[in-house]
């Protein structure tokens, strides 16, 4: 190995590859291709996955939502078309006996007028406990979310989203502290959230607590839906279903009925979201890998011609002295540098590619892909492997050019 | 120094053989100059080849100063062409991205020595042969006879016991080839043995033993008076 440190290897390589720069240019074109191609790739890939997971991102993918409807079968004496309704109690059984149940985070929603100064606006208002936080994370700008003590006092606080903050306040005014007047009760705004991606579930304008909702809206222990989350192994199809059995026991519903819990399964539709992604970046790393072996096959197939073409400079190199070994030595170094600096010119090409994808579909709220990038890891195995290849297919002429006798690469004109 | 005796050498064609040299002996002591002449196909570029170690012989012994030269791998072949002989071809074979220097130099980066080392030898051996003003210029930019010139630096370079020329004038016109002939000669003087593989007589005779073969066989193997060159130049 120590050949690899002497500084008249590299000349040697250098001079060959520097005096036949044609041929040296259009090897390094195959590889720097695949590589290329490769990044750019698996970037996009990672892009539309994460814009994906931005866009769930604020939720706990492995949920399902449940809310209550009107019975469409008579059982135990009810007639059909009676409206069911949630209850607390319903989110405590749940809970204790659905297998692989993580949270259950009951919800109360409804509409109304908010009031501060002279102005107003008509905003959905929800009755949340601090859990919701767990399973629907807020990106808090100022304040603070709900917490138990607010739940246990009833307190009159309200958590609100920036874009009321903007209805209701005027530029740059504080918040936190001020008064909002909800349904005619003055609230104290304890904090404010960042507008997530709303485009997934109910929008979520003011968080109130729980208990106070019950208050101000009269609601006692009825609940408008309730989100499950599942543990992060466990199967969310298979929690809604018992989730939703167990619910229709609870409340004496005939348990074929259909209609009575209407339900969202969130973990559903993400898993084909998912399902999605990864065929797609399967694909991508067939094509990428498909396009590194063809490079490096352009590599073995410009050096095969490079022996071709050196036949004769082969046979004076053996003519004076040197040895298969060095001949051979000589040939795959040639090929190895030039896959290195080929597949580093491809990885920086590369990053560029991904850039320039970024400036042009990542910025903004609704971008396609978000922060389309490789990791590094990747990068380097990818590198190593054209390398390995690269050696390998080098030898193939190199074997050729020592196999020729010095003679008849003298004889070649 | 060089000991050949019953040497043989056949090449297959298709299913028959090509029988080129058919028993030679020969025998050149330090210091000679000796032409091998013979028309196309007499053997006379085979035997140089068996000489040189770039092919072998069927059959019967050489022996390069008093090491035996048979069955050699690859390897050792290539280590014995470094260290015993020079070669001097007709179309120069010089390495057409590599400047003047760099292409007397090579022999000795296959000896392993260090580059400030070799590039002094080798200018020392171009100076020699007059061409130290030429040293970073490629072949190409080089005239058929100062490519020869570098071509003989370099066979020089490694300090060879034996030069081998295969037609070394073939390419070059009659006052370039007497130059050359004229250098050869002085390298002679100085006790290099050379072997000359030439068909033309003017060049034969400029060297100090003619040996003729016919095919495959060696039909006269005289010593002549030496013509020096250094009349015509």
């Amino acid at each position: 190995m120590k050949f690899l440190f002497e500084r008249d290897t590299w000349q040697e390589v250098f001079d060959s590859l520097s005096k036949n720069k044609l041929r040296s240019a259009l090897t390094m074109v195959g590889v720097w291709w695949g590589i290329l191609l490769l990044i750019g790739l698996l970037g996009a890939a990672r892009g539309l996955e994460n814009s994906f997971n931005r866009l769930f991102g604020d939720f706990a993918t492995n949920s399902v939502f449940v809310w209550s409807q009107a019975t469409s079968k008579p059982f135990k004496g009810f007639q059909e078309g009676r409206m069911v309704s949630l209850t607390l109690t319903d989110t405590e059984k749940l809970k204790d006996n659905v297998e692989g149940i993580e949270f259950v985070v009951p919800r109360n929603q409804n509409s109304s007028l908010v009031v501060r100064n002279f102005l107003s606006g008509n905003f959905s208002i929800n009755g949340d406990y601090p859990l919701l936080d767990k399973v629907q994370k807020k990106k808090l700008v100022h304040g603070r979310f709900l917490n138990q003590n607010d739940i246990d006092n009833n307190k009159k606080v309200a958590v609100i989203s920036e874009d009321i903050y903007k209805q209701l306040f005027q530029k740059d005014a504080e918040m936190i502290g001020e008064l909002i007047k909800i349904n005619g009760i003055n609230f104290t705004v304890i904090g404010m959230f960042a507008n997530g991606n709303a485009n997934m579930g109910p929008t979520s304008d003011i968080h109130i607590p729980f208990t106070t909702f019950q208050q101000i809206y009269n609601q006692g222990e009825n609940i408008g839906w309730m989100m499950l989350t599942g543990k992060p192994d466990a199967d969310i199809r298979q929690i809604e279903e018992d989730a939703k059995l167990l619910l229709r026991n609870l409340h004496d519903i005939h348990p074929e009925d259909k209609r009575a819990f209407g339900s969202f399964n969130l973990g559903n539709e993400f898993k084909k979201i998912t399902g999605f992604l990864t065929g797609m970046q399967f694909l991508t790393w067939f094509v990428g890998i498909a396009t590194l072996i063809a490079g490096v096959f352009a590599i073995g197939n410009i050096l095969l011609i490079t022996v071709k073409e050196r036949t004769k400079e082969i046979g004076v190199r053996r003519a004076l002295g040197a040895t298969p070994f060095e001949i051979k030595r000589q040939i795959v170094v040639e090929a190895v540098f030039i896959t290195i600096i080929a597949g580093l010119l491809g990885i920086i090409s590369g990053g560029w590619i991904l850039i320039a994808i970024d400036a042009a579909f990542g910025q903004g709220a609704e971008a396609v892909m978000v922060n389309a990038s490789v990791s590094i890891a990747v990068v380097f195995i990818a590198l190593i492997i054209l390398v390995v290849l690269g050696t390998l297919i080098g030898l193939i002429p190199a074997f050729i050019a020592t196999k020729i006798k010095p003679i008849e690469a003298l004889r070649e004109e | 120094m060089l000991e050949i005796s019953k040497l043989h050498k056949s090449y297959p064609i298709g299913d028959s053989s090509l029988h080129v040299l058919k028993g030679i002996d020969l025998s050149v002591k330090s210091g000679e100059m000796v032409a091998i002449m013979g028309s196309s196909g007499s053997g006379k570029s085979t035997l140089l080849n068996i000489i040189g170690m770039l092919d072998e012989a069927d059959e019967g012994d050489y022996i390069l100063d008093n090491v035996p030269i048979k069955n050699l791998t690859e390897k050792k072949a290539a280590i014995y062409r470094n260290k015993f002989l020079g070669f001097i071809f007709q179309s120069f074979n010089l390495i057409n991205y590599k400047n003047a220097v760099e292409n007397v130099a090579l022999p000795l980066y296959y000896q392993g020595l260090k580059r400030s080392e070799r590039i002094e030898k080798a200018m020392f051996h171009l100076g020699k042969v007059g061409l130290a003003d030429w040293a970073k210029h490629l072949p190409n930019e080089l005239s058929g006879g100062q490519k020869q010139r570098v071509a003989i630096a370099r066979a020089l370079a490694a300090n060879p016991k034996l030069l081998l020329a295969d037609e070394p004038t073939g390419a070059l016109d009659t006052k370039t080839s007497h130059e050359i002939m004229e250098f050869l000669q002085q390298l002679n003087d100085e006790g290099k043995t050379i072997l000359i593989v030439t068909h033309e007589e003017d060049i034969a005779d400029m060297c100090k033993r003619i040996v003729r073969l016919k095919d495959g066989v060696i039909m006269e193997d005289k010593f002549v008076t030496q013509v020096r060159a250094s009349q015509y130049v």
